[in-house]
Formats: C-alpha cells, sequence, structure tokens
C-alpha cells in the first residue's frame, strides 16, 4: 500500500468514526433543516420555508466540514504532535494535505447524500436547479472554508483552536444568510454579513439552486476572494509543531 | 570515537541555534551499525535539537550531518523509508486506537510488517483495541517504540525511550533496542537517564550545554579510573590513613571517602580501619559507575537525572 492510500484510510475511517465530528458535520445541520422546515418560525421571506433553508444548510454543511471538523481535527494533532510524527514518516506534508481534502470531500459526499433527500422529503423543490453552478460553489466555498479552518489550527493551541472554531461556525451561521436572510438582519450587520465567506456561499447556492442562475454577482466575487487569501493565510500562518 | 565513513551517523561541526540560543555548538560524533549509541546529558543540553537535526525535522545552522549516505534535510523522503522515530513524548491522537495506529504506520512504511505481530513484539497485543489516552506511560512508550520499528529501520533515533516506563516495561524496552542493534540497525538513543546509559549503551556521547565531553566505549570512559569508595566514621584520620597506603584519600562528606586506586588496596584499607577500631560499610571497588565518570567530566554536582527531575517538575 502506498504511504498516500495508508493515510487516505486513516483519515477518512477516522473522520466517519469520530463522533463529535458526526455531531457537528451531520445532526445538526439535518435537526436544522428538519425543525426549521416544520417549525415555520424563521423569517424566510419564502413560501415553504425549506425552499430558504435547504441551500444554506448545505453551505452550512460544507462549512462544518472544511473548517470546523478538518480545523479542529488538524489542530489538535498539532498539539498532540501527531503532525511532527507523521513528518518523519515517507508520506511528506503534500501527500498529508490531500489525504485530508479527499477526507474532507467524502464527508461532504455523504452530507449531501443525506441532505438533499430529507430536503427532498421535506417538500423542497428547487425550480430550475443548475447542480453543476452549485458543485462549483461548494468546491470554491470548500476551499475558502479549509484555509480559515487551517489558518486558525496551525497557530492556535489545541483548546483555544477547539473553542474558536467552535464561536466562529455559531456566529457565521447566525450570520451567513443560512438560516436568517440578510434582510433580517440590521443594515450594518448585513453590510458584513454579505462580505463572509459563509453569507456568499449561502447566496451563491440559493441563487444557483433555486433560480437556476450563475450569475457573476457579488457574492460570487466575496467567495472567490476568500477561497485565494484563507489558504493563502493558512499556508504563511501555519506552525507545524 | 573516530568516525569512519561507513558509519552510518555522521555528525560534523554541527551548530543549531535559536535566536542568540545556541542549543549545539560545534559537536561532531558518529554512530556505527549494530550498535547503541547513547546521547547522555541533562534536559536542555542539546541532545533533542541534535536528534531532529538527524531526523531532517529540524535544519542545522552550520556543519555537516549525513545519515545512511543522505543529507537528512534535503533527502528525508529517502531517509525516512529506513528511518525508524520515537519522539520523546506524544505523536498520537489521544482518541486514535492501538490498532489502527499500528496499522496506518505499517502501511505507511509498506515493509509488510504485520500490525499485530508489531504490538506483540512490544506486549500490546491486550491493549490493541484500547483508545491511546487510555494507555499507561509505559504502555504508550511501546507503541511508540512499535511505531518506530514498522519500518524495520537501519537507523533509529529514539529519544527517551524509558522515560516514564515502570522496571517491567524497562527491560521489555531494552531488550528491543537490544535486538534492534543486533539486526545492524545504528540505533541512537537519548536519555538523561545514566542508569539507562550503562545498560544499554555500546557507544556514549555526554552532551553539555550544548558541548560532548566525552565520547567512547563504556568501558573506555571507566577505564583508568578504579576507586575504592566507603563508608566509616565522620571522624577518620584519612591524612594518617593516606599516609599509611600511601595514597590519597578524599573525604565526600558524611562519612563517605574515596580512594584512588585499583582494588589490590582493599585488604590494606580494611585492615587498616581495624586496628584503628574504625567501622567500614558500603565498601566498593572497582571500575566508577558511569554516574562517578559523569561527575568527573562536567564536574557538576547534581547529577543529570536529578536535575531533569526538578526541571520536569516545574512544567504545568
Amino acid at each position: 500500500m502506498s504511504p498516500l492510500r495508508a493515510q487516505l484510510r486513516h483519515e477518512v475511517s477516522t473522520t466517519l468514526r469520530n463522533s463529535e465530528q458526526l455531531l457537528l458535520t451531520l445532526i445538526i445541520p439535518v435537526m436544522l433543516l428538519v425543525f426549521f422546515s416544520l417549525v415555520d418560525v424563521l423569517p424566510t421571506g419564502t413560501k415553504d420555508p425549506v425552499d430558504f433553508l435547504a441551500p444554506g444548510i448545505l453551505g452550512l454543511a460544507v462549512m462544518s466540514s472544511a473548517m470546523v471538523s478538518l480545523g479542529i481535527g488538524t489542530g489538535f494533532e498539532r498539539t498532540y504532535k501527531v503532525l511532527k510524527r507523521l513528518g518523519t514518516t515517507p508520506l511528506g506534508r503534500g501527500r498529508l494535505i490531500i489525504a485530508k481534502i479527499v477526507s474532507v470531500i467524502v464527508v461532504e459526499l455523504v452530507q449531501f447524500a443525506v441532505l438533499i433527500p430529507v430536503a427532498y422529503a421535506l417538500g423542497w423543490r428547487p425550480s430550475a436547479p443548475n447542480w453543476l453552478g452549485a458543485l462549483g460553489a461548494i468546491i470554491v466555498g470548500t476551499v475558502a472554508f479549509a484555509g480559515i479552518g487551517l489558518s486558525l489550527a496551525g497557530r492556535l493551541r489545541g483548546e483555544i483552536n477547539l473553542a474558536a472554531q467552535n464561536g466562529l461556525y455559531l456566529v457565521l451561521l447566525l450570520l451567513g444568510g443560512m438560516v436568517i436572510p440578510f434582510a433580517k438582519l440590521p443594515g450594518p450587520i448585513a453590510a458584513v454579513a454579505k462580505a463572509l465567506p459563509s453569507g456568499a456561499l449561502a447566496d451563491v447556492l440559493r441563487e444557483t439552486l433555486a433560480h437556476g442562475g450563475v450569475r457573476p454577482g457579488t457574492s460570487w466575487v466575496i467567495l472567490g476572494a476568500w477561497a485565494v487569501v484563507a489558504p493563502a493565510a493558512a499556508t504563511r500562518l501555519f506552525r507545524w509543531e | 570515537m573516530t568516525a569512519t565513513a561507513t558509519d552510518p551517523v555522521r555528525v560534523e561541526g554541527l551548530v543549531v541555534r535559536y535566536g542568540d540560543l545556541v542549543a549545539v555548538d560545534n559537536i561532531s560524533f558518529s554512530a556505527a551499525a549494530g550498535e547503541v549509541t547513547t546521547v547522555l546529558g541533562p534536559n536542555g543540553a542539546g541532545k533533542t535539537s541534535t536528534i531532529e537535526v538527524c531526523e531532517g525535522y529540524r535544519k542545522a545552522t552550520s556543519g555537516h550531518v549525513s545519515v545512511l549516505g543522505l543529507d537528512p534535510s534535503r533527502e528525508q523522503a529517502s531517509l525516512s523509508r529506513r528511518m525508524g522515530v520515537m519522539l520523546q513524548d506524544g505523536g498520537v491522537s489521544p482518541s486514535a486506537r492501538v490498532r489502527d495506529v499500528a496499522r496506518q504506520y505499517c502501511d505507511l512504511y509498506g515493509k509488510g510488517v504485520a500490525p499485530g505481530e508489531l504490538l506483540e513484539r512490544v506486549g500490546l497485543s491486550e491493549r490493541a483495541g484500547s483508545a491511546y489516552r487510555r494507555l499507561s506511560g509505559g504502555e504508550k512508550q511501546r507503541l511508540s517504540l512499535a511505531l518506530a520499528l514498522a519500518s524495520e529501520p537501519d537507523v533509529a533515533f529514539l529519544d527517551e525511550p524509558t522515560s516514564g516506563v515502570d522496571i517491567g516495561g524497562r527491560q521489555l524496552i531494552r531488550s528491543i533496542v537490544r535486538d534492534l542493534a543486533a539486526r545492524g540497525c545504528a540505533v541512537v538513543l537519548a536519555t538523561h537517564e545514566l542508569d539507562e546509559a550503562e545498560k544499554l549503551a555500546d557507544h556514549v556521547v555526554i552532551f553539555e550545554h550544548g558541548h560532548i565531553v566525552a565520547d567512547g566505549t563504556l568501558d573506555a570512559l571507566r577505564r583508568g579510573h578504579d576507586e575504592i569508595r566507603f563508608r566509616t566514621s565522620p571522624t577518620l584520620d584519612s591524612a594518617a590513613l593516606g599516609a599509611a597506603l600511601g595514597l590519597d584519600v578524599r573525604s565526600l562528606g558524611d562519612g563517605e571517602f574515596v580512594i584512588a586506586t585499583d582494588t589490590s588496596q582493599v585488604a590494606a584499607l580494611t585492615a587498616w580501619l581495624a586496628d584503628h577500631g574504625e567501622p567500614v560499610a558500603d565498601l566498593r571497588a572497582g571500575q566508577q559507575r558511569l554516574e562517578d565518570v559523569f561527575l568527573r567530566l562536567t564536574g557538576n554536582a547534581v547529577s543529570p537525572s536529578i536535575s531533569a527531575a526538578e526541571t520536569a517538575g516545574e512544567l504545568p
């Protein structure tokens, strides 16, 4: 078995078996989707709340696996010198990063395989979905969030990193246009929210899935910018030990 | 010891600086295949920095290091396939299961080592299903050693392999280390415990403050320094005893005395003490212990293991 395959197997099985991460990546998004679709209390502005929620929750799923799950896992691996130890094996940093990316993609596939059917069961009927556009947004969003998660993981100590990732997750969930529309946020906060990667991703997903458009809007530009800046910051900030 | 071109580990004029701090100051030594080379010294003497340069993990400020004929900083990929490493601590996620980590490392090296056999070799078969955080300190060290063996190494760098390990675990670790050397591996073992060095080393390199103060086989370091140590009453007239034996009698305090001589003087010594009505206890004659060698070489009043324990106690 090649070092890459060995590490891939390890990363994927570790991630899928980790119950805390599963709570974050799968159970919370499913619960939010089901609860707020059935209990119509959010000011979604759509006739059926699931039409607003489904794209937003897909964005939340990307954020939870690419940023929080990856960031917390990698942060602890750094603290416990797992990365240092792996640094003396034939794996190498390049293959370690590839294994982590693939592991995030596998988790995302599991998330979508659960969330999309659940959304359909709740009555979600995207009028003219552009799945290819959505896939593009998910890839760009994954890069952006992974960059943010690894920037924090590469600098902060284990427990502080854990708190920071979870705190950021909550802030972005509330401000991100994922479950609460920008229109309901106070003006200045809405402006900030739209500039965040969470807001941009939710907006682009809603646009591509609900309206079938891949319009070169502001949100695409914002998301793309985060996908360039965040990984660049991670490269500069990351300390292996 | 003189380095030969064929030694798997060769360090020449190595300097490691962290900002203004000089951790390793122009040292040279080598480690031979089939031998346990023990790098001995107190914490902070530069042992770990030196080993990390050899592993390719850390860059040298200056100097030349060759491991298995490779430059560790540039050819780490080739080196890593033939190198076994045991970090001073950590290296495994607390939630990872023993069996999974063993398999991961066996697969990473791809040498066909079976994870089950590896765990059996270090006596961890029974703990295969446990999470790493559930292991005792000694079990963690044994797992770490197992991961170093997964590469079937030609060179192994083991940093404090027996720290925090109970007596039974220590014996097992020592026997595995000896076995590794017997298969032709060059083992470089860093420790601050004189006792470990004495039990394992074929070759000892003593570090202090980033310098090497001694380098040679255990026998060579002890040779020519035979002595007799004994306890008697603190009021012993050591000058009179010295005059009678024609030797210098040195007081170490608390009624302990030492005479630099070989075992042939034991009879004369005990006869003189008996004639003068002095008691005698704890009499020991022959080669110096490594501890004495260390004290003689470093002039250090505190043995490295004691100072290390004090340092450890200050940590949170």
